[in-house]
């Protein structure tokens, strides 16, 4: 480990300097911490960050609302979809207008998704870095469960661009509920085979209980939220708070610590995966019914034939006829779209079927996705938070009245964690590092963004 | 010098056969150095989990330090803060080796093109293996990780470093 | 429609001259104060005993290059901040026992772009105001170690203000493109 990742110095006072990352592999490649040390103690550590910041700020400042959705995809990469309805969020709060019922189930299962796929990468990452391998290799596969279920909905398994201002891309596919209903069955077994190879674990416990301890104080000064902050028995949870989508509708609890360790941080978590599966299974439940499935008369029609008879006028005929979708298109027919997006023509781009057989659909459908033209929010400023898998996922947006926002910005939950971490460092081992920085929960995008 | 000896004084056939022989250890036993930074990362997580399982092709081993590998992957967005590291890391890999360009941000750059970040890891090191996609699906990785064990086949063998 | 909640009031009764501007547009209350009286407004936020925001959320920076600082159509305006006016430092804070925000604004002139420093106040403001050193240019005055965070030594400029292009490149190592 000496040669990229580790300069190993001498000062006179006989503490040792040592520089950790950016290429130690517990580092997730993207940390650099400098430590002071004596003997195995750390005396200080200084974080530094930045290695991947990648402009995410100024790149909303020079693009329409809607494209900036790609980029919020890669700010939290473990829970893509909360970063977008965080930010649709925002945004809709600026425009001042509301989703539909089942968008806002829709969002509720797919961020609680999110949240268990982040959860899941963050306990199979930081075991792994205990040498816990099979715990890594299992939450991979119940992880690789859910991302089906996620490219079901999104067609895509990471960078999923799912959120639009005033609705989601698509409606949930057929038979999602069974799918959802079997893949969080086989997850709560693999949670079940983790609380049995971790939780009693004496090498596990050994290295997390007592170790990376944060009191409530230090806590709410650095403006920590999420699980890090509730396993210090601060019950603050944004869906509970403020309740934003459905959560206020369903019943689930928010499991809390106590101590402020990394142990009751797993736990946390831990319980908060089956917190979130609860709140999926009601909201399923829940869910107001999707698109009746009427009987149209004859063949759903082809993109191309329909535009051929909008271009001949004959649009009164198209008006109840099935739209034939390719398969990335899916879910965006006429039935599906009135369900899952605000009806303001400003806002969300018409259903196929307008879009191509009439002139109207597409003429709106061209000015929302012309360069300014778009959606043009009044002047003004607007803070949304949602809760994401680290804590509060914030999105301040000014708009100043053109298509093009004025500025974006994201509160990331793992900043203030990072910047508390020299204080649960210093004091400690050497070894405590890659537990306690494991607990963080450090994502490289959010962070430096 | 004992092979290099038996390499002059025997004929054509012995030194293909020899070659043959190396690169197919050579490609079937790849201790790679995962550069990991971004979110191409969740995918080769998944990849390298028991899902897709890169261990089939005879990539499963990372190896953290650069002394000890031979594919160094480039795995997520190089912002030019990280670059001076990653030229390093390469630097101190031992030859024979190889660099694959994982996601669309190490091959161009991406849609980040920006300030921050480097477009193209290519601008920096060389590049043996693009594997483009934002980011790439696991079927993608293993396409590209056997067009490498095709190329490490039919490259020239060095087996001293310079002979 | 005057803003009237609990905290807005109190602000505008204890800190008459420096409230420049309230409003809730989309219920988010704001309040413009003068940076003199940032860091009395900020302790006094947090440890009233009726408010207690006692957390700091999110410390940011909006550069309103050659324009007047806009933030809602319904702006209550209470008096009028310096010439030559170019960044605001917006605040958002939480108060866990009231459960509500606040949203605190400075105006920063172009010509001496310093605000106080809260970090004496809350401990996250470190890193945070950090980053808006390194990403606005705006200095903060008691900041114990105030460098460049996300960027590296060596970079020139402030990216996030208006006028840096979002391509100009300033590579450390590479073809200079
Ligand atoms: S290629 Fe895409 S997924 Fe990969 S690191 Fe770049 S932005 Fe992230």
């Amino acid at each position: 480990m000496m040669d990229t990742q580790a300069e190993v110095g001498r000062t006179h006072d006989e503490t040792m300097t040592l520089r950790m990352g950016p290429a130690h592999p517990a580092m997730h490649g993207i940390i650099q911490i400098d430590l002071r040390l004596e003997g195995e103690v750390v005396v200080r550590a200084d974080v530094e960050i930045g290695y991947l910041h990648r402009a995410f700020e100024k790149h909303c400042e020079n693009v329409s609302y809607n494209k900036c959705f790609p980029w919020t995809d890669r700010l939290n990469y473990v829970s893509p979809l909360i970063n977008n309805f965080g930010y649709a969020m925002a945004v809709e709060k600026l425009l001042g207008i509301e989703v539909t019922e089942r968008c806002k189930y829709i969002r509720t299962i797919m961020s609680e998704i999110s949240r268990i796929t982040d959860h899941m990468t963050n306990i199979g990452t930081s075991a792994m870095e205990l040498g816990a391998m099979s715990v890594f290799l299992y939450l991979m596969k119940a992880r690789e469960y859910l991302w089906e279920l996620i490219e079901a909905v999104t067609g895509a398994r990471v960078t999923i661009c799912y959120g639009r201002v005033g609705g989601v891309k698509a409606d949930f596919p057929d038979g999602l509920k069974e799918q959802t209903r079997g893949a969080l069955r086989e997850c709560r077994s693999v949670l079940r085979e983790i609380h049995s190879l971790l939780t009693k674990n004496r090498i596990f416990m050994d290295r997390m209980v007592n170790v990376g301890v944060i009191s409530q104080e230090d806590a709410i000064s650095y403006g920590i939220t999420g699980p890090f902050l509730r396993s210090t028995g601060v019950p603050y949870d944004v869906r509970k708070a403020q309740p934003y989508m459905v959560y206020d509708r369903l019943d689930w609890d928010v499991p809390l610590g106590s101590n402020g360790e990394n142990y009751d941080r797993y736990l946390v978590r831990m319980e908060e995966m089956e917190q979130s599966m609860r709140i999926i299974e009601q909201a399923l439940e829940q869910m107001p019914p999707g698109p009746y499935q009427v009987d149209i008369e004859g063949k759903p029609l082809e993109p191309p034939e329909m535009v051929d008879l909008g271009k001949l006028g004959k649009t009164r005929e198209l008006l109840g006829v099935k739209l034939d979708l390719s398969p990335n298109l899916r879910g965006m027919d006429r039935p599906h779209h009135q369900l899952v997006n605000v009806p303001d023509k400003k806002v969300v781009l018409p259903p196929k079927e307008l879009t191509y057989g009439n002139i109207e659909g597409l003429m709106q459908h061209f000015k929302l996705v012309m360069d300014e033209h778009g959606i043009r929010p009044p002047r003004g400023e607007a803070y949304q938070a949602v809760e994401g898998g680290n804590g509060e996922l914030g999105f301040y947006v000014v708009s100043d009245g053109t298509d093009i926002p004025y500025r974006v910005r994201c509160r990331p939950p793992c900043f203030p964690i990072m910047a508390a971490l020299p204080r649960m460092l210093e004091g400690g081992m050497v070894a405590d590092i890659v537990p306690t920085f494991g607990s963080v929960n450090m994502i490289g995008g959010e962070l430096d963004r | 010098m004992a092979v290099k000896a038996t390499v002059t004084f025997g004929n054509q056939f012995f030194t293909s056969r020899l070659e043959k022989v190396v690169g197919w250890a050579r490609k079937y036993s790849i201790f790679q150095y995962p550069f990991v930074t971004a979110c191409c990362g969740m995918e080769y997580m998944a990849v390298a989990a028991g899902h897709y399982d890169m261990d089939r092709f005879g990539a499963g081993l990372p190896r953290f330090s650069p002394r000890q590998s031979d594919v160094l992957f480039v795995v997520g967005t190089i912002s030019h803060k990280i670059a001076p590291v990653l030229k390093t890391t390469y630097d101190q890999m031992c030859e024979p080796k190889w660099v694959v360009a994982f996601g669309v941000c190490t091959c161009t750059g991406g849609f980040y093109d920006d300030y921050a970040t480097v477009m193209g890891i290519d601008t920096i090191i060389p590049v043996h293996l693009y594997i483009p996609g934002c980011p790439p699906r696991p079927e993608t990785v293993l396409d590209g990780l056997i067009k490498l064990q095709e190329r490490i086949q039919n490259e020239r063998q060095e087996l001293f470093h310079g002979s | 429609m005057a803003p009237d909640s609990l905290t807005l009031r109190k602000l505008k009764e204890r800190f008459p001259g420096s409230v420049l501007a309230v409003h809730s547009y989309r219920g988010d209350d704001t309040a413009v104060v003068k940076g003199e009286d940032l860091v009395s407004v900020a302790r006094f936020l947090k440890e009233d005993p009726e408010l207690q925001y006692n957390f700091l959320m999110d410390l940011t920076a909006v550069d309103y290059l050659g324009q007047e600082p806009f933030d809602s159509p319904q702006r209550v305006v209470l008096g009028s901040a310096q010439e030559g006016i170019r960044f605001e430092v917006v605040y958002h804070f939480y108060s866990l026992p009231l459960n509500q925000r606040v949203r605190i604004k400075v105006p920063v002139p172009e010509s001496d772009p310093t605000v106080d420093s809260v970090t004496g106040l809350w401990a996250g403001a470190n890193w945070f105001e950090r980053e808006v050193w390194d990403m606005f240019g705006i200095r903060f005055k008691g900041h114990p170690d105030l460098r460049r965070i996300l960027l590296y030594d060596g970079f020139e400029g402030h990216p996030l203000q208006k006028d840096y292009p979002l391509r100009k490149r300033q590579p450390r190592i590479g073809p200079q493109v």
